[in-house]
């Protein structure tokens, strides 16, 4: 049920308790109790809305930057992972397999403001070995949703 | 002069009197439809792909007239595994253009002048056409709402005659989302056994089956032999634009169906053919997720109707719900065009489905949950203001 929940959740957040409720066949006080409880062990870590921000005023620039550790004796890639995502810039950390150790995502305002991010704060963080940072041109889908759907309804309004 | 050149046997089939109601439907614009028997899923994406494939390895010639037998295979194994019915690929299994045609050519092939031929109703409206055609005559068996739509061993029984030679099962059911479980097959199997009667078992919803799984009356005891099945994917595959069915029944009735079909058709698109190859290798994941996705929007909407204060028995298959409206004093087809012109909201009337679906109206989910929340919204408002009138 709680699998239920979340995945009802993942694809909508707006959707109300009184609804999944209803299409679980369970009650709205269980829909709620359910999700306390995965609120409060942070299996639920908060409620995101996807926005295409090229529709609004604001610019908004996506880099996506390859780090390069050197992983600290004891602790790992984790301490290094947790003073990179102190940078609210930051939006995604992600410790890799294969060539690099760490995606970093970060939002800016403009280019320049990324290349300072990375020059004056990243690079030069102990344990950073490298940073390739690379510019998002345009965005196609992201978290399951498509930047330009194809909205309209292709079947004729009435079929037996 | 080419009025009279038209065979007579057209004008035997009645216009539709719903003609009008769609017409006004489809020049209405900013509609919220609820009106659409196909599914609202677009194919799944690695079924799509395959076809693209196929077109790009150059499989644009005929296959041959049964279907590629690499699809034979497939659906054969399908229906073994689903339904514990087993058929020979070679000789047993046809691949058709939809099912639609799979009803028309079993009704070409079997039918006699004259033969009775026993169509539950509410159903879709293709079966008593077809039987027309084919110089039959059809029987419509009433179902009510008192056995849940389903089709009972007496109503069948009080409509059997010497000329009987045909019993149509539509189930799961369109409009009204009826099924027949195992039980319900037993009882009605009991009298066909009595008689020299043939099914024709339109199963097209059977992976649209919901709380149970889908029993196919082919795998009754003493059915088989008497039973044409006839599915496609259409709807479980949201395949309805690729135009592909199947029939599985006795050699016999598919030889003679073939025949038809080979001079009719030839053979269905290959590249249809290949994707459904796909589809059943691979595609039943997407099946599920389908399958799992219009329960949810089943349970919105029967929820929703009840709310509202129109009485909607829980259908278990297809994606249609089949509201009562009697109690607001109004034929079918009044409620719909009334909801329609001040809601802007389309249902089908009932009505559309046979004479014993008066009194209801069909709603389809093929809509996302969003869509069918603004639509019972809607509805809901016409409700009270017609209770308040």
């Amino acid at each position: 049920m709680q699998q239920k929940i979340l995945a009802l959740l993942e694809t909508n957040a707006r959707i109300s308790t009184e609804q999944i409720g209803i299409v679980l066949g369970i009650s709205q006080a269980e829909v709620e109790a359910e999700i306390k409880k995965l609120e409060a062990d942070h299996t639920i870590l908060g409620y995101n809305t996807i926005v295409n921000w090229e529709k609004t005023d604001r610019e908004v620039v996506t880099a996506l930057i390859e780090v390069k550790v050197t992983p600290q004796r004891g602790i790992g890639f984790d301490k290094i992972a947790e003073r990179v995502y102190q940078y609210p810039e930051v939006t995604s950390v992600y410790l890799m397999s294969g060539g690099f150790d760490l995606t970093v995502v970060i939002e800016g305002k403009s280019m320049k403001e990324v290349a300072l991010f990375v020059s004056q704060k990243l690079a030069p963080m102990d344990s950073i070995l490298s940073c390739a940072t690379h510019f998002v041109l345009k965005k196609y889908k992201q978290n399951g949703f498509v930047y330009t759907p194809d909205e309209k309804d292709q079947r004729a309004a009435i079929w037996l | 002069m080419m009025e009279s050149m038209i065979s007579s046997r057209i004008d035997i089939i009645k216009p539709s009197g719903i003609r009008k109601f769609f017409d006004i439907v489809t020049q209405m614009e900013d509609v919220i439809s609820l009106g659409v028997g196909e599914p609202d899923f677009a194919t799944p994406w690695h079924v799509r792909e395959e076809a693209i494939y196929a077109l790009e390895k150059g499989r644009t010639n005929y296959t041959s007239n049964s279907g590629l037998l690499e699809l034979r295979q497939e659906i054969s194994r399908y229906l073994a595994t689903s339904y514990q019915i087993n058929y020979k690929p070679e000789t047993e299994v046809l691949v058709t253009v939809g099912a639609s045609e799979a009803i028309d050519l079993a009704m070409r092939a079997l039918i006699n002048p004259g033969d009775e031929v026993l169509i539950p109703e509410p159903s879709y409206v293709s079966y008593s056409p077809c039987v027309i055609l084919a110089g039959g005559v059809p029987v419509a068996v009433p179902t009510t709402e008192k056995t849940d739509f389903r089709l009972t061993s007496a109503d069948l029984a009080s409509c059997i005659t010497d000329k009987t030679k045909i019993l149509i099962l539509p189930y799961p059911n369109n409009p009204t989302g009826a099924i027949m479980d195992r039980e319900n097959l037993i009882d009605i199997a009991q009298v066909l056994r009595q008689h020299n009667i043939l099914i024709i078992s339109d199963e097209i919803y059977s992976e649209l089956t919901y709380d149970g799984e889908h029993v196919s009356i082919a795998a009754i005891e003493g059915m088989y032999d008497r039973t044409l099945v006839i599915n496609g994917f259409s709807k479980s595959f949201a395949m309805t634009g690729w135009r592909l069915g199947y029939a599985a029944g006795p050699e016999v009735l598919i030889a003679a169906m073939t025949k038809i079909h080979q001079y009719a058709i030839m053979c269905c698109p290959t590249i249809s053919q290949y994707a459904a190859v796909e589809a059943l290798r691979n595609g039943m994941d997407s099946v599920k997720r389908m399958q799992e996705e219009y329960d949810r929007r089943r349970k919105l909407l029967v929820h929703g109707f009840n709310e509202i204060g129109l009485e909607c028995f829980e259908p278990k298959g297809a994606f249609y719900v089949f509201p009562c409206i009697r109690s607001l004093n109004m034929t079918s087809e009044e409620f719909c065009d009334q909801l329609l012109k001040t809601e802007r909201v389309a249902v089908v009337p009932g009505n559309a489905f046979g004479d014993s679906g008066e009194g209801y109206i069909r709603c389809s989910y093929a809509y996302s949950l969003a869509n069918l929340q603004t639509a019972l919204e809607r509805i809901g408002r016409f409700v009270a203001r017609v209770k308040q009138a």
